[in-house]
């Protein structure tokens, strides 16, 4: 039994864009925040939580968010914990954001001048009062183009989750793809609202960065 | 916590787990030489062409860099067909995949073209050089080599994000782990060592490439 491609199926995808956007918040907040913390470790005076976090980094970064979110959902089973494709999700995508930005933002903690760790180092300030009151202010803007920008990768990283059977917006399109068969009219509909999602997105990044003078190539993921 | 490891189940698949990852290597190797040659076109394009062809390059980039690469497969895979073209899965993979690294490719090429100072174009013209040339001996090298940092990162998210294509089947290293998977139901062991075997490879190109740029591009003192 063929459906026709109407209003009512541009309505059921719009309503699986709001799991899009919830992976999406979850992501970056938790990601955010993990980031964040990793960001610090990596330039802290500890060696051994220096390389902790450059660990951590590295792997996360060289693992394929779909493969990540198999071992979390499929992987995870046997140990006899039960855990669904959202939890699944929303901690791959934690992970593996973190440690994007952890990467992203410790070039923006890096790029502040030498000079700024030196005075405060004069002044006796420890370090998580230079970190706090002197290096982050100064990160935050260099961070900010780059970091929006990332927001884009995170929206378009959440259609993966479809693949462990989360419905978000990709896999609701597929849905809609076999009770319409109208791959075009479909396909075209997720496009445009993946492309409403992330393009303001990337123009806000874009704006951002021309206002700091930041000039430098965004590498991004699929 | 009953639970014991079994990776010897996982040994007898080797040949397969190596099938799956030289496909894994073809496939992102070779989107990079279509998409590279998308992106230094366009990147052209956006430079030097006239309006109606920047306009397409613009919208081309835009809107790829703006959409999951999992809807771009299903595009190729699912929407081609009416258009009267049907792909086997490894070629939709291939052509999605090309068309996606292309687009960033574009970009990144194209910041590296605007890097290029200006007076080297205009001695280009003053020794009488076509435009052609221009690009290819004056503009293009250098903007490479410029950029390469960035191009390498971006191969390296290519090949990664590659295991996506095991949604339509094509038979490379994550396809190749679900099939076992549904055999064997090792599904920890199995995806651990295709996680493993991806790791490897990305950290693999990722060190190839550092010692090349020391080796070639790095600056002599």
């Amino acid at each position: 039994m063929l459906r026709e491609f109407g209003p009512n199926e541009v309505v059921y995808l719009l309503m699986a864009t709001r799991w899009t956007i919830a992976l999406s918040l979850v992501a970056f907040f938790g990601g955010g925040l993990l980031g964040l913390l990793l960001a610090v470790l990596r330039v802290s005076p500890l060696t051994p939580l220096r390389l902790i976090s450059a660990l951590f980094i590295q792997l996360f970064q060289a693992t394929p968010l779909l493969l990540l979110l198999m071992l979390l959902y499929f992987g995870i089973n046997f140990f006899g914990v039960r855990i669904d494709a959202w939890t699944a999700a929303s901690i791959g995508f934690t992970l593996s954001t973190a440690a994007f930005l952890a990467e992203i933002w410790r070039g923006c903690i890096n790029s502040v001048p030498k000079l700024q760790w030196e005075g405060a180092r004069a002044l006796a300030f420890t370090f998580p009062q230079t970190l706090r009151l002197i290096i982050l202010p100064q990160a935050l803007r260099i961070a900010l183009p780059p970091t929006v920008g990332y927001m884009v990768q995170v929206v378009k990283g959440t259609s993966v989750a479809a693949l462990i059977g989360f419905t978000e917006l990709a896999r609701a399109g597929v849905q809609m793809n076999t009770i319409t068969f109208e791959p075009i009219l479909v396909f075209s509909t997720v496009s445009a609202i993946y492309f409403a999602l992330c393009w303001p997105l990337s123009l806000l990044s874009r704006k951002l960065e021309r206002r700091l003078h930041v000039g430098h190539v965004r590498v991004q993921s699929m | 916590m009953n639970y014991t490891f079994q990776f010897g189940t996982i040994a007898s698949y080797t040949p397969d787990f190596a099938a799956g990852a030289w496909l894994t290597l073809r496939l992102s190797t070779m989107a990079l030489i279509f998409g590279m040659i998308i992106g230094c076109l366009c990147a052209v394009a956006l430079t030097y062409g006239a309006k109606p062809i920047r306009w397409a390059a613009l919208i081309y980039v835009e809107f790829i860099r703006n959409t999951p690469f999992l809807i771009q497969l299903y595009f190729v895979f699912f929407a081609l067909p009416s258009f009267g073209l049907r792909l086997p899965p490894s070629s939709a993979a291939l052509l999605a995949m090309s068309i996606n690294f292309g687009a960033y490719a574009t970009e990144i090429v194209r910041a590296g073209i605007e890097a290029v100072p200006y007076g080297q174009i205009e001695a280009g013209r003053s020794l009488g050089l076509r435009t052609s040339q221009i690009v290819r001996f004056i503009v293009m090298f250098p903007a490479i080599k410029a950029v390469y940092p960035a191009l390498t990162s971006q191969f390296v998210l290519l090949l990664l994000g590659s295991s996506v294509v095991s949604a339509i089947a094509a038979e490379e290293l994550t396809a190749i782990a679900n099939n076992i998977n549904s055999v064997t139901f090792r599904s920890f062991e199995i995806y651990l060592t295709a996680t493993a075997i991806y790791v490897a490879m990305a950290l693999g190109f990722k060190g190839l490439f550092g010692a090349l740029h020391r080796i070639f591009l790095a600056p002599r003192g």
